[in-house]
Order: C-alpha cells, then structure tokens, then sequence
C-alpha cells in the first residue's frame, strides 16, 4: 500500500469537511441531540427510581457508545458518498490507486472524523449530566475498540452495496444501526430477547460491548472471553466486507458500470 | 502505417485483440493496435463505434472480455497501479470534483499519481494552462472551457508515458483549442510519452495526429497517416472520409 494514495483520500475529506458547514455539523448534531434527549431521561428517571438505580451510566452510556458505532459507520459511507455525489470514480479509479488504498483512506477520514465525535460527546455527556465515560475504566479502551471496528466493517459493507446498486440506494445505509441496534441489546440485556434473536445477537460484536458494560455498572466483572470474540467476530466482518466490496468493484468493472455509474446498472 | 520516427520497439501501449462482449452484443472486437513515443495517434469513429469503450479498456475501469493491454511492458490486468502510474487521461465525460478547488484537486491526484516536488509541478501546470488566477476556485463554477483546462492539467501531472485524451477540445473555444494542441503537439514531441486521442474534428485530427484509426462497430477499419490516408482511399480530405466510413463501413472491409 502507498501512504501518499491513502494520504490523498484522506486530504480531499479533510478539504471538504474543512469549507463546509453541511458536513460539519453531522459530526455533532446526532451526537448533541442523543445527549439532550436521553441525559434529561435518564436524569428523570433517576428521580423517579430515588437512586436505587443509576440509569445514567446505563442508558446514556449505552446510547453514546450506540451513537460513536454511529459515527464511525457514517464516517467511512459519507467519504465514499463524496465519490458518489461529485461522479468521481472514473477519475480516480482510472489511477494507480488500489481498493485497498482506497478503503483505507476511508477508514483513516472516519477515525478523524468519529474521534471528533467522541471528544464532542465525553466533554457534553460530563459537562451537563456528571457523566464520564472513564468511569469504565480500563474496560472504556475494548468497549470503543470492537465498537469501532464494527463501524468499520459495516461502513465499508454499506459502501459496497452503494457500490453494487447505485447511487438511489444511498437510502439503505442509513437504518442499518436501526436495524441492527434491537439485538445488540444496546438498551436492555440481551436475556430480554427472544431465544432466536438471542442467536442473532451472538454474532453481533457490539452485544458483547453492551453486555459487558450493564455488568460492570451493576458490580459484575465484564467477561473477557466475550469482549475477545466480539473483536475476532469485528475483524471478520471487516475482512467480509472489505472482500465484498474488493468483489463489488470488480463486477462493476467487468460490466462497465464503474464507467457509467449514474445509469445505475448497465443491463 | 507507423511514423517513420517511431519503432515498434518504442511503444508505450501495445494493444492486442481486444474484444468486449456486452452479452450477444460485441462493442470492441480483435482491435489491436500500438502508440509509440513521441506519436500522436487519432482513434477516430462514430459515435458508438467503441473509441471510449477501448480507452475505459486501456484505463483499467473496464475489464476486457478477451485481448491484452501493456502500457511500457506493464499489463494492465496483472500490473495494474504499474501501468496506470504512467498513464493519464482528460475526458468531457469525467470533469474533476466540483466542490474542490483547482489547487486542491491538483494536489490530490499528484498525490495518488506520486508526482515529485509536487507544489512546483502545480505552479508549474497552473501557468501552462493559464489557470493561475483560478488556482482557489471550485472547479465546479469554472466554465466548461476552463474546467477542461483544469482536467488537462491534470492530465499532465505525472508527465504520463500514455496520455489518453477523449475529445481533449469539445469544449473549448477555436483559439484555446489551438492553443492545447499546441501545447500537447509540443510535450508530446519533447518527451517520451504517446497519445491516443480520439477527436470528432477532422481539421484538428489532421493537425495533430500522426497516424490514424478508423474504428467502426467495434473493429479498426483504416489506419494511417491523415495527411495522406484521404487520397489513398479516393476523397477530398478526411472528414470527407470519416463520413464515408461511418455511413458504409461494409467498403471498408467490415463484415
């Protein structure tokens, strides 16, 4: 891999971002709002439980590490939509650069972009309701790392199905946390389920993260052996997608439609 | 048919039968043909003969169905970044991104392209095609004629080996036009590279390329030197012959 190529893809978010508000205030509005809305939930409900349970460390804890996945996912789909929105892949794709620089340049642009997020989060989420994501500890550094990588890898496949179906299909990549977040159990234990969406869940890297976070408020070690798996399953799905994608791209060349990707598909 | 000048030794793209088959239908078929250094070679044809589906080919965003492409001895399937490091292109059809300026799109393909010393290449293209005053626009308020200024531009960034120009001058007004191909005519005879430039103005073919290929349906027709090509096959000049070959390409030895 050639640093200067993935340097480049990095540099053009970096310019974007930088003389657009459009693109900057994504960064934080989500963010923002999920605070306001669910710190004065739970402050609330913690009034009306009269401290016997402490919702701010689950509920809000739980919804901000939901929003950075977030924030990481979106992180690599808008660098690519940026290739989508200006019909830039003949340009670029008509160069030395390789899909594997390509994607990590993507990847680079959201780890910016999602770390931005992050610091906008810890500083509103203590400012305001008292709450700090290192009151995890040391458990903060894998609960952000498998939730990261996950971003990663479902960002890289919502690029790819962008990739395979057209630009119209720009829709799909926004309710993919929506429709993964009921069996991550990002609001309540994974017990709650169903016996089959618990299966879902096992194979689903940020249950392991939210898991180990409810157990570790309620005085419950956090399992070690499940964070790990949550990390092997993250890592596979990144290697999944990234071959999906590296796959995506190769339809579209043998059928011409990196060529002609306005016209959606070329049959 | 060749350029005196240029030995097939010296080609920076050999292309050897090249076919694309679109399920029954065959857009390019058995086409081969070479560009050598310091040549100007005119791909010409009617519209849907198959010039941008063989430059799509060359550029590697199009896989071939059968056929080789090498670009200076790289093949393009098996060494694809090698051969694409020495290669650029300009396309009406493929305008950089509007919401960058010119400076800041030269600046990220002369990152991919690798290109040494890069701010001194984009002060130094910046001044070529006249576009220094525009170096903080976004590409996208330019006008046609400036933005393919700035694709040319680009085009030059690596000082490619294999340039590839697709309708270089649709856009742009008689004397810029001239201009370019001066400036092209010039580069290509100063340094080592070739260019397949296909084109639908027969005076600036005939201005600019040393040889030509006429393609229709799919399939290389004539080839040769335009200044002499016309009178060979019994027409006034080439658009005289353009026409003839788009509208009986069977004379021609199609079929």
């Amino acid at each position: 891999m050639n640093a200067g190529r993935i340097f480049a893809i990095m540099l053009r978010q970096f310019y974007l971002i930088r003389g657009s508000v459009s693109r900057v205030v994504p960064i934080f509005a989500w963010v923002v709002i999920d605070i306001i809305l669910w710190g004065f939930l739970t402050k609330y409900l913690n009034e009306v439980a009269g401290g016997g349970f402490n919702f701010v460390s689950t509920l809000l804890g739980a919804v901000l590490f939901w929003d950075f996945f977030i924030r990481v996912m979106h992180g690599v789909t808008m660098a690519f939509f940026e290739d989508v929105w200006s019909r830039n892949f003949l340009n670029f794709f008509a160069t030395p650069l390789s899909i594997s620089e390509y994607l990590a340049g993507l990847v680079i642009s959201s780890i910016a972009t999602s770390s931005v997020a992050l610091l906008v989060m810890l500083a509103m989420a203590t400012a305001f309701f008292g709450f700090s994501f290192f009151a995890y500890g040391l458990l903060l550094i894998p609960f952000l790392f498998v939730l990261f990588l996950f971003g990663i890898s479902m960002g890289i496949f919502a690029s790819a199905l962008v990739l395979r179906l057209g630009p119209a299909a720009e829709w799909f990549v926004w309710p993919v946390p929506a429709f993964i977040s009921p069996f991550a159990g990002v609001l309540y234990p994974l017990s709650t389920l169903p016996q089959w969406m618990q299966y879902v869940s096992y194979l689903l890297p940020p249950a392991y993260v939210f898991e180990g976070m409810r157990a570790f408020v309620f005085g419950k070690p956090a399992s070690a052996s499940g964070l790990l798996w949550g990390t092997l399953l993250a890592v596979l799905y990144i290697l999944l997608a990234s071959w999906f994608f590296t796959r995506t791209y190769r339809h579209a060349v043998r059928t011409g439609l990196i060529a002609r990707y306005s016209a959606e598909s070329v049959t | 048919m060749r350029s005196a000048e240029v030995s097939p030794a010296a080609s920076v793209l050999s292309v050897t039968e090249l076919c694309k088959q679109y399920g029954g239908t065959k857009a390019v078929e058995g086409v081969s043909f070479d560009v050598g250094a310091r040549e100007i070679v005119g791909l010409l044809g009617p519209n849907g003969a198959g010039k941008t589906t063989t430059i799509n080919m060359i550029l590697g965003v199009l896989e071939p169905t059968s056929g080789s492409i090498r670009i200076e001895g790289a093949d393009i399937r098996k060494h694809r970044s090698r051969a694409l490091e020495q290669t650029n292109f300009a396309a009406v059809y493929a305008p950089l991104p509007g919401n960058l300026t010119v400076q800041q799109n030269l600046r990220i393909f002369g990152l991919i392209y690798g290109v040494p010393d890069l701010p001194a290449r984009i002060e130094e293209l910046l001044m070529q095609f006249d576009l220094s005053a525009f170096r903080n626009t976004k590409c996208g308020v330019l006008s046609s004629g400036e933005q393919t200024r700035v694709s040319l531009a680009k085009a030059m960034l690596n000082k490619p080996n294999l340039l590839l120009l697709d309708e270089p001058t649709a856009s742009l007004d008689p004397a810029t036009a001239r201009d370019i191909r001066v400036k092209i005519r010039g580069i290509t005879a100063r340094g080592t590279g070739g260019v397949l430039w296909t084109s639908h103005n027969m005076y600036e073919v005939e201005e600019v390329c040393h040889r030509v290929l006429f393609l229709s349906h799919g399939k290389i027709l004539l080839e040769g030197d335009p200044k002499t090509l016309p009178a060979e096959h019994g027409k006034k000049n080439l658009e005289e012959l353009f026409i003839t070959v788009a509208r009986e390409p069977l004379t021609f030895g199609e079929g």
